[in-house]
């Protein structure tokens, strides 16, 4: 579990994220939506510690990130797995040997096993096949899909998605989407996902927190968000003339 | 205004040396990555060091027997003057400087887009020390190749002097021969090691520096890639003003 207290992060005179408060449940996908620029990525980055918060408490499991030492940091990010908007393969390496790296830096296991591993977490992707390829011979659904296999090589106790279906086409993010979620139920990892893809929303949603202007603006599950009464949680979901007709269906 | 900016700009380049020059995580990762840029910054670079080095040695060789060498000159003349040009400048300050183009742009825009692909990002996530992994094994990497590319080109710049003696008959292969051995110091040999071990560290860590700290998209990269060289070049000149004082 993943506790988020009282977050403000500030750049200069600009304040980002004001009064941020949240809990994020493991074996849970946990999504953070808001428009661009609502501070959904800097939030995110706070949690996984690329960015330090102004002030604030980051509780991972009761640990809290910012007033960690240097060795109890290094540990804790030996339990995280991200998956980059970009996807942020290596491109000097192949679809394998991206998978491997991390096994190649922190595990103590074989070469046999290492590969074996990696194997069975490109396996859980269905990419086996694609094994020697490099990223820049893959489709971006692909390279997704092996960002994911190298997140989850560690075994790790918390995945974090930025945007993992930007720039696919919908049914390869349901693909993605439907991934993620069985992971994330299969290792029992506290998982949070930034996105402003409603499906994703409707489809994996199980706890979503709405950012707006940077602090927090609405906090429930994929049920509760059709039927909420918040009007600027409202012109955002709403703002798709297919989800304004699911919902006059519905009613 | 400036100064603030360039002893802003001073420590943070400290500070990520600080962070490459620690202890790398896996010594099995590290010397997978130095054996690889030894051969990307260093093998990579042997030809253009030997194709320049030739021209210039046998351009050198052409002027100095048609401008300098004259009748109450001993003919030992213009093979000296090569070879101490060779090894007192070319191969080690001025073959840096060209490299300062090919490996900095090069690291530069390695590095660069790495960081702008996220590449960077996903590294410090997963716990590596980005800094170390990445820019140590270059800066090690090419002041173990720097010698013997400094070695390459001497040889290199003699062999073009001699082809202006056999294909072009500007000077007896004697007088170049002659010339070539006169007064031999191994300490100059020496000196030029050491100056291009010290720029290899120059064109490596400051290329890096830029490549690791761009912000933003393609078009930053690009101007990394150009701030890099620009850089090294000058700490090259300058640097080879004191490092020849002091070690002469």
């Amino acid at each position: 579990m993943i506790e988020v207290k009282s977050l403000y992060k500030s750049f200069e005179d600009k304040e980002v994220l004001n009064n941020i408060n949240s809990v994020f449940e493991n074996g849970k996908t946990n999504l953070i939506i808001g428009q661009s620029g609502s501070g959904k990525t800097v939030l995110l980055k706070c949690i996984v510690g690329l960015f330090r918060p102004t002030s604030g408490e980051v509780l991972y499991d009761g640990r809290d990130l910012v007033t960690m030492n240097k060795q109890e940091w290094k540990m804790l990010r030996r339990e995280m797995g991200m998956i980059f908007q970009s996807a942020a393969l290596f491109d000097s390496m192949t679809v394998l040997e991206n998978v491997m790296f991390p096994l190649d830096m922190f595990s103590q296991d074989s070469y046999a096993e290492r590969v074996k591993r990696a194997q069975f977490c490109l396996d859980r992707v269905n990419l086996l096949e694609a094994q020697q390829k490099y990223p820049d011979e893959i489709s971006g659904g692909m390279q997704k899909r092996v960002a994911i296999a190298r997140a989850i090589a560690l075994n790790p106790k918390y995945l974090f998605c930025d945007e993992p279906n930007s720039g696919l086409d919908p049914k390869t993010s349901l693909v993605i989407d439907e991934l993620i979620h069985d992971i994330t139920v299969e290792f029992n990892m506290t998982t949070i996902i930034n996105t402003h893809d409603m499906n994703s929303v409707m489809g994996i949603g199980e706890n979503i927190l709405y950012i707006y202007e940077g602090h927090k603006e609405w906090q429930g599950n994929k049920d509760q968000i059709m039927n909420s009464t918040n009007e600027r949680l409202n012109s955002f979901i709403f703002a798709s003339d297919l989800f304004r007709k699911v919902k006059e269906a519905n009613q | 205004m400036l100064l603030d900016k360039s002893v802003a700009t001073f420590g943070r380049y400290l500070m990520l040396m600080g962070r490459t020059f620690s202890r790398p995580e896996r010594m099995r990762m590290f010397f997978k990555q130095y054996i690889k840029e030894m051969s990307q910054l260093g093998v990579d670079s042997i030809g253009i060091v030997l194709l320049i080095s030739f021209f210039i040695g046998a351009v050198i060789c052409i002027q100095i027997k048609l401008n300098i060498q004259s009748p109450w000159m001993p003919k030992f003349v213009t093979g000296y003057t090569t070879r101490e040009i060779m090894l007192l400048e070319f191969s080690s300050s001025i073959m840096c400087l060209i490299l300062a183009g090919k490996v900095g742009s090069n690291i530069a825009s390695e590095i660069g887009t790495m960081r702008v692909t996220q590449q960077i990002d996903a590294l410090e996530v997963m716990g590596v020390n980005s800094a170390n992994y990445l820019i140590l094994p270059k800066v090690l990497g090419m002041m173990t190749m720097m010698p013997f590319l400094v070695c390459f080109s001497i040889f290199s710049g003699f062999a073009g002097a001699y082809a202006t003696s056999v294909i072009g008959h500007v000077i007896t292969i004697e007088d170049l021969t002659l010339g070539l051995q006169h007064d031999f110091n191994e300490w100059y040999v020496w000196m030029g090691f050491i100056k291009s071990i010290f720029f290899a560290f120059v064109i490596t860590s400051v290329s890096a520096f830029y490549g690791y700290t761009v912000e933003g998209g393609s078009v930053e990269v690009g101007k990394a890639s150009t701030n890099s060289v620009v850089s090294s070049s000058v700490l090259i000149l300058f640097s080879d003003v004191l490092l020849t004082q002091l070690l002469s």
